[in-house]
């Protein structure tokens, strides 16, 4: 019979995964299930409900750190966050326009290894986990890290479960890195690059000392779908690239960096328009219509190229945009063929994957979501599996079939 | 010498001349010590107190290479050290008198500059150094900087995921890196990451930075490189109390200002570095901080100010404001000297390295001062303040008898009050044989149990580098048995839908 169990604390939470392990009854671990669309599709009869676990347990602005429950909404950390002034600086994408399903726990941000166009400057949310609690498929509670960022006692377990999207352990505390948002932010903006050149462009911004902390380009289609005049109204494609930092650094950097691209049509954003836009691509929200989305992780060199090829397959891509330099791509497609075998063979050999980050569930069942590996890799990772949930109960089958 | 290490299974020693019979072939003569004196050189790394001369020392210089020695001592059950520059402070290549060192030094080349993707690939036992040198006429750098930059290698940086001064803005190792190469003990060589971000799949990169060469031997790393920031200028600041400069480090981060750098030194750590190199630092403060800025000129004047002010709010008797690229690298003289200036002063230091949150600072400090009085030994201490980590030095005389115990036992009672104010063992220097004995102060069973497994997925036989980080060497076969009760139901009153 199916049902869902919902533990209060870390006892409830070991009690149920050791019942789980010990009756070999697989659970599909979850904190708001905002992010179900995220990975296969579990197929377990029970469900662990980790929303219970909730609220910031410790928050020292100085110290640059919070501590909380896995499942403490979002919307909650940051806002407390805000209050004083901070910001989870790996800007996690809000995943609830895709989904449709709210916009989740801290724990799940975690869990699926969330970033955003800060990525390439700041980190993902695995630069950010300081330690943590959690309960592995043995039913056992344990902890790794701390609460500073300079740590080196033990193994970096923070890593590992970052991104596992809880297939080793549940969290059932998190301790993560915080830092003051910026005073200032300003995006200038330049108009009509091919997707080649916009590449480049955004290559040497990145590799001048100007410290951007994004970098975007929008396809003419992409850039028509925005709610920021400027971005919207152009009838070109625009490329983005935010300045963060005090209101004296920003306006310096700000003069330097247009100075770079001379002859281009340049439109600079500020604060409020600067935040709608990074929230736009952050967010993919030129691609909502797109029944799937792909997210690709390429060489930021390669990244028109990679497109170029994909597109010349005959694969049904709608709609697209790049992210982090032309590093992270997403890809919309029409139709109800993931194309997935068909799509990784244009990426970069050797260094890059893709993600199918949207597709109905039957879809996401039978194609593999995250990239195959190849055979030592995937040896390894089943024996890196045993290692925390020998009996295999965690979210099996969330990341690769049969793991 | 008070750390032991696991006895040496003489069995294993024995079965050496067969292994260098199988490497026969594929590891030229020239590339394998054996004879006595060729082994001294390698007898330890930089916690000298220890020394053991390696049974065999092994310089390979090819994949393929490594990938056979694994293969071959895992099959004959002798054990491998990994070791790349050989600057560990705690013991992380510490030699067995039962295994063999894997020495990564003729992995020496920068196979790739990649400017437009900001990144280098290189061999790990290029040093941390040589990757700036490499890059710095195209106006970039490789943030992380260890004090031994100029001789560890960026494997052993993998390794220990190194810090250094700049890691409160730019990140540790485990922040820089994009991709590894790595050979596992099987003698099979995976791929991690490369140019891209956030590979898909179970963050073994991440877990693999900082695991002290008991997972795998690293065979090629790829960094990320930044561009060079346009000014830095630095603050020198005296303090009339460690208190005063404790806070002055708090405030400036709660004014939501991070520095490049920001460090401090207490009284006998700044007359030591001052009499060592006429830095130009003041004597009659009880704390230094050297703070640093990067980035655009207005950026950096403008938080000059700010930082100074802070400064002054907290008492600060003494400001001084880099004006030249020498005069900021005079400030930086002293701190980067702390050590040898230090050595100075005593035949023999401890280095230690714990991190604790920044607002317990000055009772840490405090308690050092009191635990110098209770073992009777001389301490100067010198943090990455920004980020919390303490480098107490602890001064003592390896000649006379018992004073290298008692340093020990000194340094182990900071390590314990770290732990004790919601720190850490270790912030940089990674655990090795120095701290093994005192994980359990941080870890309980079930916490160390489920990092051991971790390694069995990785080296189920313990061959890498086993004696280090974990105090007791469990078996695998005993780590995975699971002891479960089948048929209850032991929460009842667990809410149920």
């Amino acid at each position: 019979m199916a049902s869902t169990l919902k533990p209060r604390d870390t006892r409830d939470v070991a009690e149920a995964v050791a019942w789980a392990a010990a009756e070999g009854q697989p659970l599909e671990v979850l904190g708001h299930g905002s992010k179900r669309g995220l990975g296969r599709p579990v197929q377990a009869e029970h469900t662990l409900d980790l929303s219970a676990l909730s609220g910031i347990l410790s928050y020292e602005p100085a110290e640059l750190f919070m501590t909380a429950r896995p499942g403490t909404p979002r919307a909650e950390i940051e806002a407390a966050l805000a209050a004083r002034g901070q910001m989870l600086p790996f800007e996690p994408i809000d995943l609830a326009p895709l989904y449709g399903a709210g916009g989740g726990s801290i724990g799940g941000i975690f869990a699926a290894n969330l970033a955003g166009p800060r990525r390439f400057k700041a980190g993902a949310a695995r630069d950010h986990l300081l330690g943590f609690k959690a309960v592995s498929g043995r039913g056992e509670s344990f902890k790794s890290g701390g609460t500073v960022v300079k740590n080196v006692t033990g193994y970096d377990l923070s890593k590992l479960a970052c991104g596992s999207f809880g297939t080793l352990a549940c969290f059932t505390e998190i301790t993560f890195k915080v830092l003051p948002a910026a005073e200032k932010t300003r995006t200038l903006l330049l108009f009509g690059l091919d997707e080649p050149a916009a590449i480049a462009a955004m290559a040497r911004a990145g590799g001048a000392p100007h410290e951007v902390s994004g970098l975007a380009h929008l396809p003419a289609a992409a850039a028509a779908l925005s709610q920021v005049g400027y971005v919207r109204d152009a009838g070109k494609p625009v490329t983005a690239m935010r300045l963060e930092g005090t209101a004296i650094s920003v306006a310096a950097r700000l003069e330097a960096l247009r100075g770079m691209f001379p002859g281009i049509a340049q439109e600079e954003l500020h604060g409020m328009n600067s935040g709608r836009l990074w929230t736009e691509i952050r967010d993919v929200a030129a691609l909502l219509d797109a029944p799937l989305v792909w997210r690709l992780s390429v060489p930021p060199s390669e990244g028109a190229a990679t497109v170029a090829r994909m597109r010349s397959t005959g694969a049904p891509v709608t709609g697209w945009l790049y992210d982090q330099a032309g590093g992270q791509i997403w890809l919309g497609l029409d139709g109800s063929d993931a194309a997935a075998d068909k799509l990784r063979r244009e990426l970069p050999r050797g260094d890059g994957h893709a993600t199918l980050i949207r597709a109905p569930d039957a879809l996401r069942a039978a194609a593999a979501v995250f990239q195959p590996e190849p055979p030592a890799l995937v040896a390894l990772t089943r024996r890196v599996k045993g290692a925390f949930d020998p009996k295999a109960i965690l979210n099996p089958g969330r990341m690769w079939a049969g793991i | 010498m008070t750390l032991a290490m696991p006895k040496p299974d003489a069995e294993a020693m024995a079965r050496l001349p067969d292994l260098l019979t199988r490497l026969k072939g594929v590891l030229p003569a020239d590339n394998v010590i054996v004879d006595p004196r060729g082994l001294k050189p390698y007898e330890c790394d930089a916690l000298t107190a220890y020394r053991q001369p390696p049974l065999a020392v092994f310089l390979p210089e090819t994949v393929a290479q490594v990938a056979a020695i694994l293969t071959a001592c895992d099959a004959l059950g002798i054990k491998v050290v990994p070791r790349g520059g050989g600057t560990s402070l705690s013991g992380g290549s510490f030699p067995l008198a039962d295994g063999v060192l894997l020495a990564m030094g003729k992995f020496n080349r920068v196979l790739e500059v990649d400017i437009e993707n900001r990144c280098a690939r290189v061999q790990p036992g290029v040093t941390n150094l040589a990757i700036s040198k490499a890059v710095e006429h195209l106006g970039f750098y490789y943030a992380p900087d260890p004090s031994s930059q100029i001789a560890c290698s960026i494997g052993g940086n993998v390794a220990e995921n190194s810090g250094g001064v700049h890691c409160l803005k730019y990140g540790l190792t485990t922040n820089n890196l994009l991709g590894l190469e790595v050979v596992l003990i099987d003698g099979s060589v995976i791929r991690l990451g490369g140019k891209h971000l956030d590979a898909a799949g179970y963050d073994l990169m991440g877990v693999l930075t900082g695991s002290e060469g008991l997972l795998g031997v690293v065979t090629e790393v790829t960094v990320r490189i930044l561009p060079k920031p346009s000014t830095a200028r630095a603050l020198l600041i005296g303090f009339p109390s460690v208190e005063s400069a404790g806070d002055a480090v708090a405030k400036t981060i709660a004014a939501g200002i991070i520095p490049a750098g920001m460090e401090m030194m207490d009284r006998p750590a700044i007359h030591a570095a001052e009499a060592f190199c006429n830095a130009g630092y003041p004597l009659d403060v009880e704390a230094l901080s050297i703070v640093e800025l990067d980035g655009p000129p207005a950026e950096v004047d403008d938080l000059m100010q700010r930082v100074s002010e802070i400064a002054r709010d907290c008492g600060a008797v003494s400001i001084r404001a880099s004006n030249s690229e020498d005069e900021r690298l005079a400030f930086w003289a002293g701190r980067k000297a702390a050590f040898p200036a230090v050595g100075r002063l005593s035949p023999d230091y401890l280095c230690m390295d714990g991190t604790i949150p920044r607002h317990r600072l000055a009772e840490v400090l405090t308690g050092i001062t009191r635990l110098s009085g209770k073992h009777g030994l001389r301490v100067a201490n010198v943090f990455h303040a920004g980020d919390g980590n303490l480098h107490p030095l602890i001064l003592y005389d390896a000649n006379l008898p018992g004073e290298l115990d008692r340093a020990e036992a000194f340094g182990a009672d900071i390590l314990r009050l770290c732990v004790e104010v919601g720190g850490v063992l270790t912030g940089e220097h990674g655990v090795g044989i120095e701290k093994r004995d005192l994980m359990g102060t941080m870890f309980d069973e079930i916490d160390l149990a489920h990092q051991e497994r971790l390694k069995c997925a990785f080296d189920p036989n313990h061959r890498l580098n086993p004696g280090k980080v974990f105090p007791v060497l469990h078996r695998c076969a005993e780590l995975g048995r699971m002891h479960v009760h089948r048929g209850q139901l032991p929460f009842p009153d667990l809410p149920r839908f």
